[in-house]
């Protein structure tokens, strides 16, 4: 079941689309840096873009940087939106179940295939920004310097981008799940998609607001970039483990609110 | 002869609208059951409730033997079906599609996979249609790829709804002649339509649903038996009821119902007299007639309650 969800996933000329569409963006960002050489101060735009001219092996995460705030949750809620809704909305979903293929079954399934796909999503623009990091800008093999300012090996900048990606993944399987529970409420994956997003910019938008500080620390994105304190020297624990924990329980209840309502609801698409 | 599927008292409730009232159907092993209602009957939902897509309010659902919907991992491979048309991937062909259905589910090997894909789509007199994508399928190819899905489990019941729509005259023909020679090898098949026609000519039983409850439930043979009457067409209705004297039961233009089931007798007497007779039968009421005597009007009428 997992293997044929993926195959469907895979096999999707959509998924690609998405993912070379994802990867546009930071190679756009590279071209132009390059051409201008104007990289923004240390401290504003994007984490790491103030860096790469200098060192272009931090360019995957500098990428990653850039799709983070959008582009990567926009594909990752196309897809979890899709899954239960996008079958209910063609009509194959009941084929699927009097297959039958068992609905804790086919979600878990879904479930394991959005991960897939964001997973391969975050590897895909990482690998592509470390091609055009080390193609268009000087690459120093030597290592780099924390964002603390003290100097790291390479096979450090390798295992802390490697965490940074793991930590990126977990993120976006918080958005994955809000937009799968929505999947499973409707037949429209149009409705699932824009659900999910909706809660991600309310997000944003409340953990700008100073009014909202007592709700912050509860906000599905409010630990989104602490992947960043990877290259602290030493790292800094508190909030990547608060972003773990938050986006656990998010995960968690949604999953198990998906659950709870496909497996009694009545298919009618 | 053992049960198929049986329903009790199975009610399905939307809100305030009960959609299903009550239905007690019995499809016998072997029967091709004809399951009759307008649009809006809860034809479909009796249909989906059956296959455990829609969970009843309250009512008992046995298939092939089983309760469902608690059965429906042990019960529903052995069940084909084609359920409000038929569904697919667009971007992938049809044997993918079946391949990727087929795995989706338990049992039935993959080493078998490609061959038993490869049978069905044979079956259905797709054989031939290559890697094109779904997509590009017309309707009646569509169909059949459907109903190719729905045959890949050599199933022990096939549960159809609307299964020749979409399909060209040649088409519903060919598709007839599969279904029966599907049920000369054992299976039984519970046919859902509002095509009177086509059950007419497939089906063995029959049941009626009218506004949620099943109205009429019958062997197709006994519904339509002759009533005991004689239909004789004349040019000269007149002179028939002067030499029947009193045997006439109805007449309209030159078509007569006459008491008695003997036709031969009639004609001799008929033409003893030299009344001109251009027609002679078994009066037999047709399946539409006997539907619309035990349904009501369309659902899909709504009128202004005054």
């Amino acid at each position: 079941m997992i293997i044929v969800e993926l195959r469907k996933m895979f096999r999707r000329p959509r998924t690609w689309a998405t993912i070379a569409v994802l990867n546009a963006l930071p190679i756009v960002v590279a071209v132009l840096l390059v051409l201008t050489d104007l990289a923004p101060r240390p401290g504003e735009g994007p984490p790491f873009l103030s860096a790469v001219l200098r060192n272009g092996t931090l360019y995957p995460l500098a990428a990653l940087a850039i799709v983070l705030p959008l582009f990567l949750p926009i594909a990752v809620a196309v897809v979890a939106g899709d899954s239960v809704a996008g079958e209910a909305q063609a009509g194959t979903l009941r084929y699927l179940l009097t297959r039958p293929a068992g609905r804790t079954r086919l979600l878990v399934a879904k479930l394991i295939a959005v991960m897939a796909f964001v997973l391969v999503t975050v590897l895909v623009v990482a690998a592509v920004g470390y091609v055009v990091g080390t193609t268009l800008f000087d690459a120093q093999p030597i290592g780099g310097t924390s964002v603390s300012g003290t100097s790291l090996t390479p096979a450090d900048i390798g295992g802390r981008t490697l965490l940074s990606i793991g930590y990126i993944a977990v993120s976006m399987l918080g958005v994955a799940a809000f937009a799968l529970f929505f999947s499973t409420l409707t037949d429209s994956p149009l409705g699932a998609t824009m659900g999910a997003l909706a809660v991600l910019v309310a997000s944003s938008l409340l953990f700008t607001l100073d009014a909202a500080s007592p709700i912050a620390p509860y906000l599905p994105t409010r630990y989104w970039l602490a992947f960043v304190d990877f290259f602290r020297d030493p790292i800094l624990w508190r909030d990547i483990v608060r972003g773990l924990a938050l986006q656990g329980v998010y995960v968690g209840v949604l999953l198990l609110a998906a659950w709870a309502n496909f497996t009694t609801k009545d298919v009618t698409s | 002869m053992t049960a198929v599927l049986v329903t009790r008292s199975l009610v399905k409730r939307f809100g305030r609208l009960r959609a299903v009232d009550g239905i007690d159907l019995t499809v016998e092993e072997g029967d091709v059951y004809g399951f009759l209602g307008a649009n809006g009957s809860g034809k479909t939902t009796t249909v989906r409730m059956v296959l455990g897509l829609v969970l009843a309010t309250s009512g008992e659902i046995e298939l092939l033997g089983e309760r469902m919907p608690r059965a429906g991992r042990r019960v529903l491979p052995r069940v084909g079906a084609l359920i409000e048309g038929p569904a697919h991937y667009g971007h992938l062909s049809g044997r993918e599609n079946l391949s990727l259905l087929d795995a989706s589910g338990r049992g039935g090997s993959w080493r078998t996979r490609s061959r038993r894909v490869a049978e069905a789509l044979d079956q259905v007199g797709l054989g031939g249609v290559g890697r094109r994508p779904v997509k590009n399928y017309s309707l009646g190819m569509r169909q059949r790829l459907g109903l190719a899905g729905a045959l890949l489990r050599r199933p022990e019941l096939l549960v159809l709804d609307e299964p020749t729509n979409g399909l060209d005259p040649q088409g519903i023909t060919e598709i007839r002649e599969l279904l029966l020679e599907l049920n000369r090898g054992g299976t039984t098949v519970f046919l859902s339509s509002h095509l009177l026609a086509e059950v007419e000519q497939l089906c063995t039983r029959v049941g009626v649903l009218d506004r949620g409850r099943l109205v009429l439930q019958d062997q197709l043979a006994t519904l339509t038996a002759p009533t005991g009457s004689t239909v004789v067409h004349s040019p000269d209705p007149a002179q028939v009821r002067a030499v029947l004297d009193g045997r006439v039961l109805s007449v309209t233009g030159d078509r007569l119902i006459v008491r008695g089931d003997d036709p031969a007798a009639i004609n001799a007497l008929l033409v003893g007299a030299g009344v001109p007779v251009t027609g002679l039968a078994l009066d037999r009421p047709s399946l539409e007639e006997v539907v619309l005597a035990a349904a009501g009007s369309s659902p899909d009428r709504v009128d202004a309650i005054r």
